[in-house]
């Protein structure tokens, strides 16, 4: 019987690593699907911005509650998981708490910790669960998270407090151990049900526990879940400069060198393919990560001119819609081993004129993002696009766009009276 | 006023310390003037030697960038590196924060390298210098102001302290907004903006800001941008009342208290 469930066990364990591997790799590629941008220079500078921002969570602690309980959260869930490590032995070998009897007094030091962890992220949980579903917060309420973004988030909460049950239970059925929070549980336990059945609730909690974490482990690539990997790399790579800084464009950059002076033209100067991005594999691979890390939670669309003043624009709603864009593509390019047109493009049909054009570039946005993410980056790129490719600029751009042509100013003036002040 | 241009300057065999970069706004739009008038008076009186570069001076690109047009963009940064290197400029004080933010973080990677400072960075320095003295008879103190972060000079570049310390300078009582520094509210200005109608939407973003301004119930605003100078006054002219705070740059406070 045992070695039946030990079989169970080790084939579930690879099935669920193995299927997670191919979606993170899946991700991966999905992410690479973008243009090439470089960002390994100053690798100190970057593993100080991981520390701070991913592991320390520096900027959630504008919000000091939330963040304390979003840490909570986190650590209780990562601290726990350690305790995967004797389930896992456990599950291969068929063995009983396998560290217990050689670590001693140690073992239920540190299974106190996990219950006192495992308790607090319940807390944590039901309050994130009442916070985002009965409190109207703006950023909750807003129509971005309409249909499955809403219940992801609300899935995820649920799942973790049950988990976290799971584990507690586990604990107060096995009734001949103590520890700190799950012996309160043990004798309501004891008095309704006998060895047996104690043992099988045990197991049960056992198994579920750990099947709900391969679970959630798979369930990580298709939710805004996925930020507890990809929070991680995204500070890592975040841009380093002021953030009123545009990426510069060099093929434009050389072509009006070599207008300006033509002596400087290679004789093999290649015309650059297009401008800007109108599709999401046009964005560079840090835009896509940034959509793959973005976690919804509001913070950007909140911080919004644009939006808090009743404009189409939501920054968190660019993240989204890039993302749904650039797994669309890779669905496509699984199925047709290359790209086949379906018909659409992330400007546009995910992502509208109206929209990009109430952007301010004022970088709340950015400032707000607690891990790194640019929203502003890919609505620089989508505009663009839309400027340079398709020449679609409102009137009053184009005359600006003249104007700066003509009279070296956004207005109409005679460049003679840029010094008339002086004189008046 | 006399200003002297670097051309001038060439002429006659002098190198400025720095260079006052003016700007379209500063040069153009009426109400900036003042601004621009306000900041050349302060440095005759502190005795700074500087130029500005007159007729040769042209758009940095900063809207025609932002709006999508890199080649405009790449047009006059081209032109406009090609005058300061030829000027052979090393220092830039300017009172556009756009200006200031496509100067010093934008050109370098274009070929022009310039230690770029903003003006109230400038008034700041010249004021713990003790190169700019006020006059005894202090009209700003106790004054109440709230400052409007811009974002070019704020988020983009993280100047938050500068433009305060410069009022507080003064003696005068800082308030903040609820969003200020690093969460203040954009204008509604930047990304070019200024220059079409807003997007439809329930409210503008200037008349937002003007209220947040007129919550504060200060004396007077200061701003450190002209485009934002501009929003802010347009955003409370809308409600017409009286107690309004007038909106100043901070050049013109300063230049009001000078000795």
């Amino acid at each position: 019987m045992g070695l039946i469930f030990q079989t169970i066990f080790c084939l579930l364990t690879i099935l669920s690593f193995g299927i997670f591997a191919q979606k993170i790799l899946r991700i991966r590629r999905s992410i690479l699907l973008g243009k090439a941008t470089h960002l390994n220079h100053h690798p100190g500078q970057r593993w100080r911005n991981v520390i701070l921002l991913a592991l320390g969570q520096k900027k959630m602690f504008q919000k000091p509650i939330v963040a304390v309980l979003h840490l909570i959260v986190y650590i209780g869930f990562i601290i726990i998981n350690i305790e995967l490590l004797e389930i896992i032995v456990d599950g291969i070998f068929g063995t009983h708490r396998v560290f217990s009897e050689s670590m001693g007094g140690f073992y239920t030091f540190l299974i106190n910790t996990f219950e006192i962890l495992a308790l607090l992220v319940t807390i944590a949980c039901v309050i994130f669960l009442i916070r985002r579903n009965s409190i109207k917060l703006k950023r909750f309420i807003s129509k971005d998270l309409e249909g499955w973004p809403r219940s992801d988030a609300n899935y995820i909460l649920i799942f973790e407090i049950l988990l976290m049950s799971l584990f507690l239970l586990m604990n107060a059925a096995d009734h001949e151990l103590s520890f700190i929070i799950s012996k309160n549980f043990t004798p309501w336990l004891t008095s309704n049900f006998d060895e047996e059945q104690l043992l099988l609730v045990e197991k049960t909690a056992w198994w579920l526990h750990i099947i709900g974490i391969y679970a959630f482990m798979n369930y990580l690539p298709y939710s805004k879940h996925l930020h507890i990997v990809l929070a991680f790399p995204n500070a890592y790579y975040a841009p380093l400069i002021p953030s009123g800084t545009l990426h510069n464009m060099p093929d434009i950059q050389n072509e009006v060198l070599y207008a300006m002076q033509p002596e400087l033209a290679p004789s093999n100067a290649a015309a650059p393919e297009s401008f800007g991005a109108k599709e999401a594999t046009e964005l560079s691979w840090k835009n896509l990560m940034d959509a793959y890390s973005c976690s919804e939670c509001g913070r950007c669309t909140d911080a919004c001119p644009a939006n808090s003043t009743g404009k189409l624009l939501s920054p968190r709603k660019i993240m989204m819609a890039t993302r749904d864009r650039i797994e669309t593509i890779s669905k496509n390019i699984e199925a047709n081993k290359v790209f086949i047109p379906d018909g659409k493009t992330l400007l546009h049909d995910y992502i509208t004129v109206e929209e990009l054009r109430a952007c301010t570039t004022c970088n709340a946005c950015v400032t707000e993002c607690p891990i790194s993410i640019s929203p502003l980056d890919i609505i620089i790129e989508l505009r663009r696009s839309l400027v340079m490719e398709q020449s679609n600029a409102p009137q009053e751009w184009n005359s600006m766009f003249s104007n700066i042509e003509n009279n070296f100013a956004p207005w109409k003036f005679s460049p003679d009276d840029r010094d008339a002040w002086t004189k008046a | 006023m006399k200003v002297s241009t670097m051309a001038e300057m060439m002429a006659s065999g002098e190198q400025p310390e720095i260079l006052f970069w003016v700007g379209c706004a500063g040069s153009f739009d009426q109400r900036a003037q003042k601004i621009t008038k306000a900041f050349a008076t302060i440095l005759n009186k502190a005795g700074v030697k500087y130029a500005i570069l007159g007729k040769e001076e042209a758009c940095t690109g900063d809207p025609a960038r932002r709006a999508g047009n890199e080649f405009m963009f790449q047009m006059m940064a081209y032109q406009n590196i090609q005058i300061l290197n030829g000027y052979n400029i090393k220092k830039i004080v300017t009172t556009c924060p756009h200006c200031f933010n496509t100067l010093k973080n934008e050109y370098p990677e274009l070929g022009g390298n310039y230690d770029v400072i903003h003006h109230t960075q400038f008034l700041q320095e010249l004021i713990e210098q003790g190169k700019i003295k006020f006059t005894d008879s202090n009209e700003w103190k106790g004054k109440s102001i709230t400052y409007h972060d811009s974002c070019y000079l704020g988020r983009a570049n993280e100047i938050y302290e500068a433009p305060r310390k410069v009022l507080e300078s003064l003696d005068m009582e800082l308030k903040e907004m609820k969003r200020c520094k690093s969460k203040g509210l954009c204008c509604g200005a930047g990304g070019a903006q200024m220059f079409k109608e807003e997007e439809k939407g329930d409210k503008r973003i200037n008349t937002e800001r003007a209220e947040e301004t007129r919550a504060t119930a200060t004396d007077f605003v200061a701003s450190a941008c002209p485009f934002c100078n501009t929003m802010l006054s347009d955003g409370l002219k809308v409600a017409e009342n009286q107690n309004d705070p007038a909106v100043l740059d901070i050049a013109e406070i300063i230049a009001q208290a000078i000795k």
